[in-house]
Parts: C-alpha cells; sequence; structure tokens
C-alpha cells in the first residue's frame, strides 16, 4: 500500500514536470491544498495555548504531588527512614526552592546530579532501597507510579513560580554542561540523528506540535517546562528522566540508564540555558 | 482508601465555580494487562454535592470518563464560610468524600 502510494506521487510529479499545465488548471491544484500560512499557523498554535491553559486549571499531577509529598514524609525502606534529611542542594530537608536549582554538584558524592539522580540517591542512601530494584520500572504504566516519579513531582511542586538558577561555579559542573552540550548536537544512530535535528532551529514542527530550539533561553524553558507532566494520552505522570529517554528511543539511540551521567549532563545543559526563567511547575501534556 | 480529592472553588457574586479532581484509575473492562487478562471494570458510578449538607448536584458517570477525571459544575446561593461537599462512589462500593469551605473570591 505505501510502496503503491509513493509510486503514486511519483508519477503525479513526473506528470506536472513533464507536461506543464494549463494555469487555469495549475491554480486549481494548487487550492486544492494550499500550504498553512504562517498566520494560520500561529492561529493553531494560539487555539492549542488556550487549550493548555483549560487544562492546568485543573491538573491531576496535583494528585501526584500530594503523593509525593506523602512519601517524602513517610517512614520507608529497609532503614525505615523518611527522606526529611535528604538533602538536595539546599540544605537537609530543604525542598523549598531545591528544583530550579538543579542539576547540580554535590561534594558528598562528588558528582553533578539532577533532581530525580539525587532522589534516588537518597532513597538508596537513607532509606537503604536498591537502585538495581528501582531501576527495574523506572517509569509509570496505567497500572503503576513508581515513587521516584511522585516524589520528584512533589520536588518540583515545591519550586512553582521561582526563577531557574542552576549553577555553574563548580568545574565539575562546568564540565557536565559541556558534556551534555556535546550530547545535545552528537549525530548518530541509523537515522542519523541528534537532539538538535529536531531542536536547534526556530519554527521546527512535528504533526501539529511545535518543537521548541533549546539553544535559545526563552525557547530553553520549555524543555524545562511543564516536566513533570501528566500525560493525557494514558493518563500518566511522567518525569524528564523518562522524555529524555523517550527521546533517545525515538531517534533509535541506544537508551541511556536510568539516572545515568549522560542524562544528568544533557539537563544540566538544558536547564542552564533555561536559567533565567520562571518554572511554572509541573505540567500537563497532550 | 481512596486518594483524597482537590477541591477547588471560586466565588463570583452568589455563584461558586467549582473545580474537582479525584484521583481514580477509571478502568474501561476493555483494557488487557500485560498478561493478556482483562482489567475488569472499576469506575466512578455517582458523584455527589452538598452545600451545607443540602444536595446540589448529583451526576451518574459512566467510564467514558478518563482516569483520573475533573468535575467542574456552578452553584447559585453560595456564600464564603458555606461547607461544600464533595462524594464519589464507584462500582465496587468504594467511595470518598472530602470537604471544603468556600472562602471570599
Amino acid at each position: 500500500m505505501k510502496r503503491a502510494l509513493t509510486l503514486c506521487v511519483a508519477a503525479t510529479f513526473a506528470a506536472a514536470t513533464a507536461f506543464p499545465q494549463p494555469a487555469a488548471a495549475q491554480s486549481k491544484a494548487g487550492a486544492a491544498k494550499p500550504p498553512p500560512t504562517a498566520v494560520e499557523r500561529d492561529a493553531v498554535t494560539a487555539e492549542f495555548e488556550k487549550f493548555r491553559e483549560v487544562l492546568e486549571d485543573a491538573n491531576p499531577a496535583e494528585l501526584f504531588e500530594a503523593k509525593g509529598e506523602e512519601l517524602w514524609k513517610a517512614r520507608r525502606g529497609p532503614n525505615n527512614a523518611s527522606l526529611e534529611r535528604c538533602d538536595l542542594g539546599l540544605g537537609p530537608g530543604v525542598v523549598k526552592g531545591a528544583y530550579v536549582h538543579l542539576p547540580r554538584y554535590f561534594a558528598d558524592v562528588d558528582k553533578v546530579m539532577d533532581a530525580e539522580r539525587r532522589i534516588v540517591h537518597c532513597m538508596t542512601t537513607l532509606q537503604g532501597f536498591k537502585l538495581e530494584e528501582l531501576a527495574k520500572r523506572p517509569f509509570s504504566t496505567a497500572n503503576a507510579t513508581p515513587d521516584p516519579v511522585a516524589l520528584v513531582t512533589y520536588v518540583a511542586g515545591q519550586s512553582r513560580g521561582m526563577k531557574i538558577a542552576v549553577p555553574q561555579k563548580h568545574p565539575k559542573e562546568r564540565a557536565t554542561f559541556e558534556v551534555g552540550r556535546e550530547i545535545f548536537f552528537y549525530r548518530a544512530g541509523s537515522y542519523d540523528f541528534s537532539c538538535a535535528s529536531c531542536h536547534g532551529e526556530d519554527g521546527k514542527r512535528i504533526r501539529t506540535q511545535q518543537l521548541p530550539n533549546f539553544t535559545k533561553a526563552d525557547q530553553a524553558i520549555r524543555a524545562y517546562q511543564g516536566w513533570p507532566g501528566y500525560r493525557l494520552t494514558g493518563g500518566v505522570m511522567h518525569t524528564l528522566q523518562w522524555r529524555l529517554w523517550d527521546c533517545f528511543r525515538q531517534q533509535r539511540f541506544p537508551e541511556p540508564g536510568y539516572v545515568s551521567d549522560s542524562l544528568t549532563a544533557l539537563l544540566t545543559y538544558l536547564a542552564v540555558n533555561a536559567n533565567g526563567q520562571v518554572y511554572k511547575g509541573p505540567g500537563i501534556k497532550r | 482508601m481512596a486518594d483524597p480529592m482537590r477541591i477547588r472553588a471560586r466565588l463570583e457574586g452568589d455563584v461558586a465555580d467549582v473545580r474537582v479532581l479525584m484521583a481514580h484509575p477509571m478502568e474501561t473492562g476493555q483494557r488487557k494487562d500485560a498478561a493478556g487478562n482483562v482489567v475488569p471494570l472499576h469506575f466512578i458510578q455517582t458523584i455527589t454535592a452538598h452545600l451545607n449538607g443540602k444536595p446540589v448536584f448529583q451526576a451518574e458517570v459512566s467510564q467514558a470518563i478518563s482516569r483520573n477525571p475533573v468535575f467542574g459544575f456552578k452553584v447559585k446561593g453560595a456564600k464564603a464560610g458555606d461547607k461544600l461537599t464533595i462524594t464519589w462512589i464507584d462500582n465496587k462500593g468504594d467511595k470518598r468524600t472530602d470537604e471544603m469551605t468556600l472562602a471570599a473570591g
């Protein structure tokens, strides 16, 4: 079927070039499917924005924030400890405003960590959970939401309305940013693709979805904005760990490990590019 | 025990514009799990709202409603300090009631 269609299109194209048609017929053929003008595209985008506003008015992500708060405060795991001593970078137990300063360097592990990675680190060190167990089912499904997902949603919600200020003071933070940039522009895989293929230029889109250019601050916020996000498709809560994992899957890259160095690096690159923009809290997606 | 609802209301004059966010799987009975077994029907059947103990709203809903549904409705004759109570009951008999006090808009 697909082959037949391709042939048909090729034949039409050949006919059009080989035998120039009268002007009237040409304009009629053109009128059947005119490409959308810039104004029409903007109008469609504006309609989507209205739709998004309505959705944001009552975002089920709030349910996961509440769940995450409960998990944060509860004594759990083999050590029967709560996460209230977990240091997200602003001191043990400080959650308010921590998310907009992540990823950052943590001296205790001598590494840069993003929000989900740090939370998972706390779950393993404070509560005694096993990373291998957590990494077995890291992403939400229709049947289950992993604990780190709810926890990240709670932590992110505690930075609602704050300006993104990801530090770049420590040499490792700067090095991580550089590695992230490298990954962003690295073309490879069976599609010869990179993140920048879709997100490195203005005005690109997939179907009706506008693609932000993450190399610019005002658009890089859109990589951060809305994540963690509640996806209406399937009704599941997802984090940036999932989002980036899925980007690599779509590019036919080897999928990065859960809470791995490469994801922290890429998140650092995206977050630093969005520095200075206001984070609006967990979002809602189609 | 079901998770709590999130109830939000905005007063405009004597009309309260209410939004209720409920945590519920809302299974359609058509989905299969990883092992291929049909996930049984599990959905909210009845939603009721009371203002100061007086019923103001009742809905019979079906499995066609999405997971974690949001319901919006308006109540006339409401004022700041009134107690709004929302209850849902699902087809397994599980129920959840949450209450909020209307604040001046």
